[in-house]
């Protein structure tokens, strides 16, 4: 059996103060890391609420993203009356032709001006996302200059308002409601009426993209075979779960940097609890003495100081996310190389965030413990027993 | 009462300290037979400690033969004498050597955590320990609440909790008043007499060794002749 958890517990709450500074060093690189993952996690359910699984997203072949997609009006009369494509009930194709740009906004924190995106799109567009309601004042008429802003850009831009006007394309902008779109990115766009847009931009027949959706799940990969094999069309489909998840990549570079950083501060702590249990050893080598001599194996010594170690690490783990936990639905906005405007999204201090930022501490416990213990384990009885 | 516990012949332990050549202990040739309390005096470096250790098995000799309850320490493996250690030998050091952070019935409880006992049981044999030592009403004070007697009854309960065949006790009366050494000394006695256990104790101090029921001189690592003390050797009155 082992030696007593009771010893080690006490042993930690016994030098409050080197344990309390230990596990805080921990503690910051567990919060760095969490924060990071919880950007991140935060901007995946962002674009994952914003995607519909039966929803397929056309755009021009070699084309990435909708803001260089370049679909023609031509094209997507071809593509609405492929079979395969839902129906409403009146019997239209739920098919959206659409167009995406970005324009440029002051905002509170950034008065020179944001990158927004502006989405035109018809009334099946509205239908094919469900997600997302009028919280207030009204849908966007067809054929005005009207626009509807989702809430965080309500939330974001003064001049995104009800009532007030927004300067974009040839002119002037009526905004005469706001979007609620749950967590999902839409709440970072603006929509208005497709025609009206492409008027205003120039861009009759080169559009962005078109939104269609399939009745069922199975109907899914044979449509987007069947777009993508489609020679006169020329078009690349994938499901709109797909292009969220590239999207989603955006945040690659701030991810690696935030692991990045992570890792070099956790060499620190891993040297700081190392430090910590080598001066426990020290101090307690009669006891590692006085244990062996009671009975205590070699494996049990190590066993025992590298646990408490762990304990340590735990208790920093658990502080991180401590820190962490305020940041838990902060909004924040992140430039996307991909659509080049903002999105903003909350961060999302999940479990799986918070049990990852513990595993990462007790890795750092496990490092900075295993020599310390090896240590306390190899002293022979004699020898530590008169250390002091 | 004919049973030998300790036998070693001719051991021997040499080391080197600081390019020195130093014998710590040459050719002691020591019988303890159960149920006997036998004092090993001696002055500083004498090598009393040194033989204590090596019968502990907390040190191995350089050369000779060692048997303890019949067993040939050289022979077995690191992990074996933990084992038998803690099975066999109970031991009592000069500054008590508790845990610290550890009540005194947990401190007790330790050598019984290496055995198959449940909670309940190795906490029953604890208290009955502690309460066999005068210390029945302490169970819960951590070391730091208790006085050096005190501390040192309490390394007795976790020397007996496990029922050894042998206690060795490496100068337990050092750290302690005259008062309370008496008390440590009574203590070892009564375990001797009453509970017939076989007791070796290293003491410099010739009024403890009288509690003994045999006195082994040793002298610059020579274990002396049963009956022979050191040319300068003078019995203090009591």
């Amino acid at each position: 059996m082992a030696i007593p958890l009771a010893y080690n517990l006490r042993n930690l709450t016994v030098r409050k103060t080197t344990t309390i500074m230990t596990a805080l060093g921990i503690a910051l690189t567990v919060s760095v890391l969490v924060a990071v993952l919880a950007l991140v996690n935060g901007l995946r359910t962002a674009f994952e609420t914003a995607a519909n699984p039966l929803n397929i997203l056309v755009m021009r072949k070699g084309a990435n993203a909708e803001l260089t997609g370049g679909l023609a009006r031509s094209v997507f009369e071809d593509l609405k009356s492929k079979p395969g494509i839902a129906r409403a009930a009146d019997g239209h194709p739920l098919a959206s032709l659409e167009l995406v740009t970005v324009i440029n906004l002051p905002s509170v924190q950034n008065p020179e001006g944001t990158n927004v995106t502006v989405r035109g799109l018809t009334e099946v567009g509205l239908e094919l996302r469900e997600h997302v309601k009028i919280a207030e004042g009204r849908w966007f008429r067809a054929g005005r200059r009207e626009v509807v802003v989702g809430k965080s850009v309500a939330k974001r831009f003064p001049d995104a308002q009800i009532g007030r006007k927004l300067r974009f394309g040839k002119g002037e902008w009526d905004v005469v409601g706001a979007m609620d779109a749950g967590q999902s990115a839409t709440n970072s766009e603006i929509f208005c009426d497709l025609n009206q847009m492409s008027g205003d931009f120039n861009r009759f027949d080169g559009l962005s993209s078109a939104l269609v959706r399939v009745p069922d799940a199975v109907s899914v990969d044979a449509l987007i075979n069947s777009i993508n094999d489609d020679q006169r069309l020329n078009a690349t489909a994938r499901t709109e779960q797909q292009y969220m998840d590239s999207q989603t990549n955006s945040a690659a570079p701030i991810q690696y940097l935030g692991v990045f950083v992570s890792i070099i501060m956790a060499v620190g702590s891993s040297f700081a609890a190392m430090n910590t249990m080598y001066a426990a050893v020290a101090r307690r080598a009669k006891e590692v003495g006085t244990l062996r001599v009671l009975g205590f194996s070699r494996g049990s010594i190590l066993t025992s100081f590298f646990f408490e170690s762990l304990l340590l690490s735990l208790l920093g783990g658990v502080l991180g996310c401590l820190l962490v936990l305020p940041l838990n639905n902060v909004t924040t906005g992140l430039m996307t190389f991909s659509t080049f405007s903002e999105i903003a999204f909350n961060f999302r201090v999940g479990p799986e965030a918070m049990a990852i930022g513990v595993a990462f501490a007790l890795v750092m416990g496990a490092i900075g413990g295993l020599f310390p213990a090896r240590m306390a384990a190899k002293k022979e009885i004699l020898v530590a027993l008169r250390d002091i | 009462m004919t049973e030998t516990v300790i036998q070693t012949r001719d051991l021997t332990k040499e080391f080197i300290r600081d390019e020195f050549h130093v014998v710590a202990l040459k050719d002691a040739n020591l019988e303890v037979r159960k149920g006997e309390f036998v004092a090993l005096m001696g002055p500083s470096g004498s090598g009393k400690s040194t033989l204590l250790h090596l019968i502990a098995a907390m040190d191995r000799p350089t050369d000779g033969e060692i048997l303890v309850l019949g067993e040939n320490l050289r022979s077995l493996s690191d992990r074996a004498i933990a084992r038998w250690r803690n099975e066999h030998i109970g031991f009592v050091f000069q500054s008590f050597n508790l845990i610290p952070v550890l009540t005194a019935i947990e401190n007790v409880e330790l050598p019984l955590k290496l055995t198959a006992l449940k909670k309940k049981e190795r906490m029953e044999h604890a208290a009955t320990a502690l309460k066999l030592v005068g210390l029945g009403d302490r169970l819960g004070h951590l070391p730091r609440q208790l006085s050096g007697g005190q501390e040192q009854r309490v390394a007795i309960a976790r020397a007996i909790v496990t029922d050894p065949d042998l206690i060795l006790a490496d100068e337990p009366t050092g750290n302690l008043d005259a008062q309370s050494a008496q008390e440590i000394l009574t203590l070892l006695g009564r375990l001797n007499k009453e509970f017939g256990k076989t007791i070796l104790l290293v003491t410099h101090d010739p009024h403890a060794a009288r509690f003994a029921s045999r006195i082994r001189h040793l002298e610059k690592g020579e274990l002396l002749p049963e009956g022979q003390v050191p040319a300068d050797y003078t019995v203090a009155p009591m």
